[in-house]
This record gives C-alpha cells, sequence and structure tokens, in this order.
C-alpha cells in the first residue's frame, strides 16, 4: 500500500480508539500542504506528507488552548525531537499526545540533508539512514579567520524577517532577546555582526534538533543549519547530549545550572 | 477545537506572497508562509510573518468615523453616510478650487483591479491626473 495511505490508516485507527480529539497533520491546500487537525469521522482523503510544516510548535499552541484536550500528531524523526526537548521544558505535557511515526523517504532526508531522518520507533514507512551535510564537511575545512569572512557574508544579506525565530519550535519565550534593543538594534539592516544570528545560535544549543524549517524560511538562504548542526555535534563531544534522544537525559545547559545552584 | 489554515496573499505589498492564516476556534491566530508558492515558496519578510495580527486587534477600525465639525470629536457612521459626506466635499472643493486641487492616493494594499478604479475616479469624474501612491509618502 501507498505511504499516505497507510497514514491514513494509523489516523482513522487512532481517530477512531477515542484517546485523541483530533489528530494533527498535513492537508492538501493550494500549492502544497497546509497543517490540519482532523477530527473524528473526517475524510482523510486530502492527508498528504509534504512540504512539511513545524508541527510540534502548532501542537504545542493547540495544547495550550485547551488544558484538557488530547490530541495525536503524525511525526517524523525531527518532530519527535523536537517535541521530547519541548516536552523538557514544560511545553508540551506528553501524556496529552499519541504519535503516528513516520519515518522519512530518502527523497526528503535528501531534501533536508537529513542525518537522523526516522523517529524511535516507525508506524509508517521504511528507515533509511541519516546523510551528512556536504556544507557542514566543506566548512569545516575552513581557518577561523575564513569562516569568520563566510558567515559575515552570509549574515550581511539578512532581512531581519525573524523567520527562522518565529517558525522554530524550541523558540517559545514570552519575550525574545532578539527583540530587545541593547542586543539587536531595531531599524539596522543588516543586524551587525555577530549580534541577532550568534546570540540565536547559542539559544539552540542543547534544543535544536535540525528540523530544517528556519533554513527553509529563510528568505536570503543563509545556510543557519550548517551552524547549528556544528554546535550540537560541539555539544554531543563536550557533554553527550543529543537533543530529543531520550525524555530522561537532561539538557547540558539545565545541568550546569543545577550544579552551579547546589539543587 | 477546530484548527485549520486558509491559503490567501499577504496585503502588505505588491508581490502578493502566499500565506495561510492559522484559524483556531474561528479565531485567526497566526501566519505560516506557503511552501511551493511560486512566488515565494515558504519564505515571507517581517511584515507577512505578523499579516493575522491587525485582524482580532482592538484598536482596528472596523466602521467609518466622521467628525461633524473641525476639532470637534469622532464618531461612528455608516458607509452610506460616510461615502456621502466625502462625496459632497470632493464635489464642493472641486467646484470651488477645481479638479486639481484633490489628489489621490493608491495603495500597495489594494489589488490592481481596486487601483485601476481609483484612477480612474480620479481621471474621469474628478478631472485630476493627481494620482500616486502610499510607497512615495
Amino acid at each position: 500500500m501507498e505511504r499516505v495511505a497507510l497514514v491514513r490508516e494509523a489516523v482513522k485507527r487512532l481517530l477512531d480508539s477515542g484517546q485523541v480529539e483530533g489528530v494533527l497533520a498535513l492537508r492538501t491546500v493550494g500549492p502544497g500542504s497546509a497543517p490540519h487537525l482532523f477530527h473524528p469521522g473526517d475524510s482523510l482523503d486530502d492527508l498528504t506528507l509534504w512540504p512539511k510544516y513545524p508541527l510540534p510548535k502548532i501542537l504545542d499552541m493547540l495544547l495550550a488552548a485547551d488544558p484538557s484536550v488530547r490530541l495525536g500528531m503524525v511525526a517524523r524523526g525531527c518532530e519527535e525531537r523536537g517535541l521530547i526537548e519541548m516536552a523538557k521544558r514544560n511545553q508540551v505535557d506528553m501524556n496529552r499526545i499519541r504519535l503516528v511515526y513516520l519515518a522519512c523517504t530518502a527523497e526528503e532526508r535528501d531534501e533536508c540533508c537529513c542525518s537522523w531522518p526516522y523517529p524511535s520507533q516507525i508506524d509508517v514507512g521504511d528507515k533509511v539512514e541519516g546523510t551528512a551535510d556536504a556544507l557542514v564537511a566543506e566548512h569545516e575545512r575552513l581557518s577561523l579567520a575564513e569562516r569568520t569572512e563566510f558567515w559575515k557574508r552570509q549574515f550581511a544579506r539578512c532581512i531581519k524577517c525573524y523567520g527562522c525565530r518565529t517558525v522554530c519550535p524550541q523558540c517559545f519565550c514570552e519575550t525574545c532577546v532578539l527583540e530587545d534593543n541593547l542586543w539587536v538594534e531595531a531599524g539596522v539592516l543588516a543586524p551587525p555582526f555577530p549580534s541577532y544570528h550568534l546570540i540565536r545560535a547559542y539559544h539552540t544549543i542543547g534544543k535544536c534538533v535540525g528540523c530544517m524549517e528556519c533554513e527553509n524560511a529563510c528568505p536570503a538562504d543563509i545556510p543557519l543549519t550548517v551552524l547549528y548542526t556544528l554546535l550540537r555535534r560541539d555539544a554531543e563531544e563536550m557533554f553527550g547530549y543529543v537533543p530529543g534522544r531520550s525524555l530522561e537525559d537532561l539538557p547540558p545547559l539545565a545541568v550546569e545550572t543545577l550544579w552551579q545552584t547546589g539543587h | 477545537m477546530e484548527y485549520r489554515n486558509v491559503l490567501t496573499t499577504c496585503i502588505y505589498c505588491g508581490v502578493g506572497c502566499g500565506l495561510y492564516l492559522q484559524v483556531l476556534d474561528g479565531q485567526v491566530v497566526g501566519t505560516w508562509p506557503a511552501k511551493g508558492h511560486p512566488l515565494n515558496d515558504g519564505r515571507l519578510c517581517v511584515k507577512g510573518w505578523y499579516a493575522h495580527s491587525f485582524i482580532h486587534h482592538p484598536e482596528r477600525l472596523t466602521t467609518p468615523l466622521i467628525r461633524d465639525q473641525k476639532g470637534g470629536p469622532l464618531r461612528q457612521a455608516s458607509w452610506e453616510e460616510a461615502l456621502d459626506r466625502v462625496a459632497q466635499r470632493l464635489m464642493a472643493i472641486r467646484e470651488t478650487h477645481g479638479p486639481d486641487a484633490i489628489a489621490f492616493m493608491a495603495s500597495a494594499k489594494c489589488t490592481n483591479e481596486e487601483n485601476y478604479l481609483l484612477q480612474k475616479l480620479a481621471r474621469s469624474i474628478i478631472g485630476t491626473h493627481n494620482v500616486d501612491h502610499c510607497a512615495r509618502l
């Protein structure tokens, strides 16, 4: 059976089980797909799988809108990992969520240059191994000075749309430092190096699961995930921490805070 | 709980980026750039990302406002009354000072057809070529 038909079946089973009020997935709309909350009894004929949207961010909003609601979601690997990081920071309650686990195809993996294109368990799809981002390897051959120049050139194109921040499921602070005039002066284009982008990069450590939504939303084609991939690798080497790997692992910044405060 | 996305076109400039308005229980709560759209393919500028924010804004004007005398307070009015007032004043100014005493400002937030109608009103009804655009204000 076709992959999308299998997802529709799995979503229908979840809806019929009565465990959830609705299932968040994608629906065919206009030029592509759009997020949609399917209910029991809805036609699932227009449920689709691609292009993906940041569903964890939407699920967070829906769960917050009604503290008693239980919802399902069709989750790719990056989306499951995103939810795990959000749960650790009290953004979502995993007990109120049921997932339909979807493995990405090789084509989808290649589109995202994804190193981890499958969830912790698989309901639909076949596991394909991850791929390395060629730009990351290329980046590592550069000297420190060349790297600085590379990022200066990239960030100079920024139009400060804030799309990378706004689309990111891991960006949930009620007040954002990127809107604080002290750190990122309003009305200045591009943001002076290295404000904005490096602040945001630091804030992704221990959270970014490499879902690619920021890079896909960037009107200036800045290869943001190269930077975040390198930071993720550093965090793994230094602290043994992999964002989204398990609900139990404590994020390195949280561990450091606990150690420093003696709790 | 109802959550869906409605495909529409950004109203902030003439590019016409495709975006989805997120609708949660009848309220517009957010914007997503439309991936696969031929113009913007999943990207937006900062204005587009907040294209939803005026819709339910408490300060949004939802009826015309009229001032009955200079310096007086604004009061709510029907479109009928407001348009009558505008038409009367425009014709009176045209009568007294001539058509070139009036200028028309078109807008990037309108459709091409609406802007066409505005210049038609300026040239054919009022009789002036004073037609300019909000982007130059």
